[in-house]
């Protein structure tokens, strides 16, 4: 089976901000992501959980995003802009995928 | 004072609110699934807005409406003020900690509120209806008067049209008006349609929400450590000086009984749901356990159990008399 690279972008980040990140992808022209519920966990601020919360608007979500390699940058700089003074996790993954005229 | 107290802390959203506590402290694996949460609170919203909302046809529209949604906002902008200052005298806590806390201390706990009505259905008071707006009135310029008082510092905040929308349109907010405005556009009538959906299962569905609301602030208690004793002690003081603001603003508007103890228990209240989530868009670097866990863990506990008769008694003393 014929694969091609792509890359996988995770974006941890508080559920507020998510409208905001998803504005700054489409402005990069990343028209494909996903989002996931982040159930609890633990980093720099602490541990939490999602039934801890009362304004079921304070938890975490995770975006996840599968492009081909020469939209990282463009992607990257409008992510960074709105989670640089946020709590969350950028990571990036080499990953392959089937059908490349999707990404 | 003593009877009314204890009346209190036996009535059934109390205990209800107290067994959410015991079972969180005691690390119970008991939680409400957080569809039903919501669905509980989008029901209790519900129902308090069209109450006002027809309440207020009953009673009709007067001048005093006005001035109570004025008294709100004014409140709402002028406690931050006295908040920040008390807790930069008794706390440690940093500046634009201490302007983050002193938001949530001028917005309002609309679950408060709706357990101040409860309070006075079983009294037997009647409040003005629109107290429900004036508790909408009172969410958001709370949040201006903490931006700006962390602008006066070193510390930026995010003030963009974005964020503005988020405040006003809230879905507290817009349920909230929203079923007020549908309450006085149907007023008696659509309350006989509904009243057997809105009106005696509120109580039954009040507790199951204070049940979860317990669970919550017991979690939130097991994390108390990140306050110094300062930061705990404005949490007790504070909802006492708001709500005797609260009393000096219905005075001067003249409210009744019943609205008076409700504008003594808004000024008294702290938000957890649409100041924090305003901090976290504008003033990331605040730290949300000290602003979360002093409203939701300390306030609210406090104002349920023994500010509410607090209020009462003394609106009953000061109006009554």
């Amino acid at each position: 089976m014929q694969t091609h690279d792509a890359k996988r972008v995770e974006i941890t980040i508080e559920k507020v901000m998510l409208r905001r990140l998803t504005g700054a992808l489409e402005s990069a022209d990343v028209t494909g992501w996903s989002v996931l519920p982040v159930l609890g966990g633990s980093g720099r601020s602490g541990t939490w959980n999602r039934d801890d919360q009362i304004s079921r608007g304070t938890g975490l979500v995770q975006v996840v995003c599968l492009i081909r390699p020469d939209k990282l940058d463009a992607l990257l700089d409008a992510a960074f802009e709105v989670v640089d003074r946020h709590i969350g996790v950028v990571s990036v993954t080499n990953a392959q995928v089937l059908r490349a005229e999707r990404f | 004072m003593l009877d009314l107290a204890i009346a209190n802390l036996l009535s059934p959203i109390v205990l209800s609110f107290v067994l959410g506590v015991g079972a969180a402290l005691a690390r119970s694996d008991l939680s409400v699934p957080e569809a039903v949460a919501k669905g509980i609170s989008i029901y209790l919203l519900f129902a308090i807005g069209f109450k006002g909302g027809a309440s207020l046809t009953k009673h009709g529209i007067d001048l005093t409406l006005g001035l109570s949604l004025l008294a709100g906002v004014i409140l709402s902008f002028g406690l931050p003020l006295l908040g920040f200052a008390l807790l930069r005298v008794l706390s440690g806590i940093s500046r634009t900690d201490a302007a983050a806390v002193a938001g949530h201390y001028g917005s309002i706990s609309i679950v408060t509120f709706v357990a101040g009505t409860s309070v006075l259905a079983d009294a037997g008071i009647a409040s003005e209806g629109y107290m429900v707006a004036v508790a909408a009135a009172m969410e958001a310029p709370a949040i201006l008067s903490a931006l700006w008082l962390i602008s006066r510092g070193s510390d930026v905040a995010e003030m963009s049209s974005d964020l503005w929308r988020e405040i006003l349109l809230n879905g507290s907010i817009v349920l909230l008006l929203g079923s007020f405005a549908i309450g006085m556009a149907t007023g008696a009538e659509g309350m006989s349609r509904i009243e057997s959906f809105i009106v005696s299962p509120f109580q039954g569905v009040l507790c199951l929400f204070l049940l979860d609301m317990g669970l919550i602030a017991g979690r939130g208690l097991r994390q108390a450590d990140v306050l110094d004793r300062g930061a705990i002690a404005f949490g007790l003081i504070m909802p006492l000086l708001g709500a005797a603001t609260g009393l000096i603003a219905a005075l001067l508007v003249g409210l009744s009984v019943g609205g008076t103890t409700l504008l003594m228990t808004l000024a008294a209240s702290a938000s957890y749901i649409a100041v924090p989530a305003a901090m976290r868009v504008a003033v990331p670097q605040a730290n949300p356990s000290i602003y979360l866990t002093l409203s939701l863990a300390v306030t609210f506990p406090f104002n349920l159990v023994i500010g509410l008769p607090i209020y009462l008694t003394v609106a009953k003393s000061v109006i009554g008399s």
